[in-house]
């Protein structure tokens, strides 16, 4: 029982912003949209992305695209471990807000988190190896060397799962960028601050700004802009509404862009993941020189 | 002396035309619904043969057709015995290769030389590669439980018919899928050969389905709400209707599609083979090859040198008739696609480019175009922009390494690029550096069943040829 209400320290709330260019500003448009748990208790405002947020988000992914995906496979996958390690550091904290988010229990919301921080452990092995597994040497007929290698597609758009707002989440941002490219995410709609939270992790993991582009807002508002978007190279439609879903694939291939189609049913996210997702925006470069003397 | 060359032409009684052709469903040939048309040679504008034209109807009997095989017959088949169909129909190919070499120039107006050297032989390999694909499946990286998609539909163009016939069957037939291949309007006779070897080869009806065409019918094959996996290679514009239409489906796609490919050609460069790449890489198959050299970028300080020995080397080629063995260069495939190539080089001399052919006399009839140069071009003139598809080179010059891979890059194309240079770290570092699916080094336009081909960008998506070649028609 407290007597004296004026002694208890009133806490200092978070406002929950964009992630653009490695920097947290809010919507150029100044609209934001109240964020509450399932049960409707209020938590926060989100901003509310607009188009000019998205294509704000598309030139800072480009602008990093050439540093990200030119680094060694040895530095990015330091860069991921080290997200990794930020995450365990605050992992009571991606707790209490996949429990907010999600309306989950404390314990189904630890093993989430876990499952988010492993999955970036996962991530982080993979992106020295990916070239040995995906290229190779290929014998040609003829007196030429002649391999393959893995490269990033390039800016690569995702819309993450609306359901799952953190570990589905990290299991489609972090394949995209294993695999050098850059990204512009489109956090759940209705469950969005653990992925601003995600941005601080990644703020403060040696992730070069630009690398991943984090915004909220409604999704349906914002993914056309970048499924039509001209230097976007493919699609992520996961968290796109079944209604929306062939409008962002038509729109897409308009100028021929990699889409990854929406699951037909929810992912069990914390299933093994697999190489499929860091496949999905990887380019096959073949490169001839002839053999002689 | 004289360097006059007597003719020596391929006999074209080895082709062994028909006056007329059927579509191949179900493993029987058959009339189509769609109406016949004729397929012409473009080297004399002779009607060769009439083909059978398929309609929707006949597309959903061939869709059927495929799916009852697929369930029944190829899909259940050990992979041990797929692979051994799709070895016979190598041998086939290679057994009958003289026959499928002059039927493919006269249908398609390409000289003999390239049609017995390189297309042909390239289409039995790819069969030869990929059936010993068939039961080793589970080892090519794509899981331990790789499956087949079901139904393949796959539209193919006609700037090598059999070849890409091949590059679309061998890997589909041997993951174990079932197909129905649409060949192109103009150029439908060796991939009906084909089917007949198909037959010869004893392969399960249905298994193959060859649905002759236009644009409708591959529309129709496109889509067709049974077919589970659609292949297409040709224009980035169709490609991109395509990717609209099967939007929303299951359906899964691949795009082998438009290019505007540099060909990069440093002052340390050995000149006489650069020429002979540049030459090889826009005038090869009279410039009818979507990863063509279309734009040489040369460095500014040997650009004059370059051209001098271009220029020379160009007044060599022989142009004419493509049965002919000493034939560099043959016809235009059609009169609508010389029609393109007039268009956009008379857009070439409107904007201000300079353009040079070699003098040499074209044939009366036939639809021809001399190979042609063109210098002082611009990056924003058309024909630095835009897939020209036959034997025009856009010379451009540079003057550093990343002024030449920018130009390179300034292209919603991806789908080749060469590099010439003596010096190993500066090909790495330029190979690394262009967004395109294949750099070729000190050599251009080499074709291998073991080497992934394929693009970024506009060009399209999906690799054809060596183990990711596979993953195309696999489920995993």
């Amino acid at each position: 029982m407290r007597t004296d209400r004026r002694a208890e320290r009133v806490d200092v709330r978070k406002t929950y912003k964009l992630y653009v260019g490695g920097a947290f500003p809010r919507s150029e448009s100044g609209r934001s949209y109240p964020i509450s748990t399932p049960r409707g208790r209020f938590l926060a405002n989100a901003a509310r992305g607009s188009r000019k947020d998205a294509r704000d988000a598309v030139v800072a992914a480009r602008k990093a695209l050439a540093g990200w995906s030119g680094a060694t496979a040895y530095n990015r996958g330091q860069v991921l471990y080290r997200v990794a390690e930020m995450l365990e550091g605050r992992r009571d904290q991606f707790v209490a807000e996949v429990v907010d988010s999600e309306g989950t229990t404390a314990r189904r919301a630890e093993s989430t988190v876990d499952a988010a921080i492993d999955r970036w452990v996962w991530y982080a092995g993979w992106t020295d190896k990916i070239a040995q597994v995906a290229g190779g040497t290929n014998p040609v007929a003829g007196p030429y060397f002649d391999f393959s290698i893995p490269e990033p597609t390039g800016v690569v758009a995702i819309l993450a799962p609306q359901e799952s707002s953190l570990l589905g989440l990290v299991s489609v941002v972090a394949p995209v960028i294993a695999g050098g490219n850059t990204s512009v995410v489109v956090a759940s709609e209705d469950r969005p601050l653990p992925a601003i939270s995600l941005a601080e992790v990644l703020a403060t993991s040696d992730l070069p700004g630009g690398v991943v582009n984090l915004l909220t807002g409604a999704t349906a508002e914002i993914a056309p802009w970048l499924a039509s978007h001209m230097d976007i190279g493919g699609i992520d439609l996961c968290g796109a509404s079944a209604g929306q879903r062939v409008e962002l694939e038509r729109l897409a291939a308009g100028t021929v862009k990699r889409v990854a189609r929406a699951p037909e049913s929810t992912p069990d996210w914390s299933a093994d993941p697999g190489t499929g997702r860091l496949r999905r925006f990887l380019e096959t470069k073949t490169v001839w020189h002839p053999i002689g003397i | 002396m004289s360097w006059e060359y007597a003719p020596a032409p391929e006999s074209r009684e080895t082709a062994r035309l028909k006056s007329s052709y059927q579509m191949f469903v179900d493993g029987e040939f058959v009339d189509g619904n769609g109406g016949a048309f004729k397929s012409v040679n473009p080297a004399t504008e002779e009607v060769l043969a009439e083909v059978a034209g398929a309609d929707a109807t006949d597309v959903d009997r061939a869709v059927c057709a495929a799916r009852r095989a697929y369930e029944r017959v190829w899909g259940p088949m050990p992979g041990r015995e797929r692979a051994k169909y799709v070895f016979r129909i190598a041998r086939l190919i290679q057994e009958r290769a003289r026959e499928l070499a002059v039927l493919e120039s006269l249908d398609n107006g390409k000289p003999i030389k390239e049609s017995r050297d390189v297309d042909i032989p390239l289409a039995a390999a790819h069969f030869f590669y990929y059936a010993g694909w068939a039961d080793k499946l589970e080892h090519a990286g794509f899981g331990s439980n790789p499956r087949p998609l079901g139904v393949a539909g796959q539209v193919i163009p006609w700037n090598f018919p059999l070849m890409m016939a091949a590059w679309k069957l061998a890997p589909a037939l041997a993951a174990g899928n079932t197909c129905v291949l649409k060949p192109a309007e103009t150029t439908p006779l060796t991939a009906l050969v084909l089917a007949e070897i198909c037959q010869q080869a004893g392969l399960p009806p249905g298994v193959v389905n060859v649905l002759p065409g236009g644009g409708d019918t591959g529309e129709a094959v496109v889509a067709h709400v049974d077919v589970d996996k659609v292949a297409f290679t040709g224009s980035t514009e169709v490609g991109k209707a395509i990717a609209r239409q099967v939007a929303g489906t299951r359906k899964r796609l691949t795009l082998e599609l438009g290019g505007k490919a540099a060909n990069i050609v440093f002052d340390d460069a050995p000149i006489d083979q650069a020429v002979e790449g540049i030459v090889n890489g826009i005038y090869f198959n009279q410039g009818h090859v979507c990863c063509a050299g279309s734009r040489l970028l040369v460095q500014e300080s040997i650009a004059g040198d370059v051209l001098s020995a271009l220029k020379d080397r160009l007044q060599t080629l022989r142009l004419g008739d493509p049965l002919d063995k000493n034939t560099d260069v043959g016809a235009i495939n059609s009169a609508e696609q010389l029609a393109r190539i007039q268009e956009l080089t008379a857009a070439g001399d409107a904007e201000g480019a300079t353009r040079w052919s070699p003098s040499c006399q074209l044939p009366d009839r036939g639809y021809w175009f001399p190979p042609t140069l063109f210098t002082g071009v611009t990056q924003a003139h058309r024909i630095a922009r835009e897939e020209i598809f036959g034997p025009v080179l856009s010379v451009l010059t540079f003057r550093t390494p990343d002024e030449a891979v920018a130009k390179a890059n300034n292209t919603p194309y991806g789908l080749s690029a060469g590099v010439w240079t003596e010096k190993g770290s500066r090909i790495l570092h330029v190979a690394q550096r262009l967004r395109a699916g294949v750099v070729w080094a000190n050599t251009f336009n080499r074709f291998d069943p073991a080497s992934p081909f394929g693009g970024y960008k506009e060009s399209g998506f999906g690799r054809e040829g060596g183990r990711h070649g596979l993953e195309a028609y696999l489920a995993h």
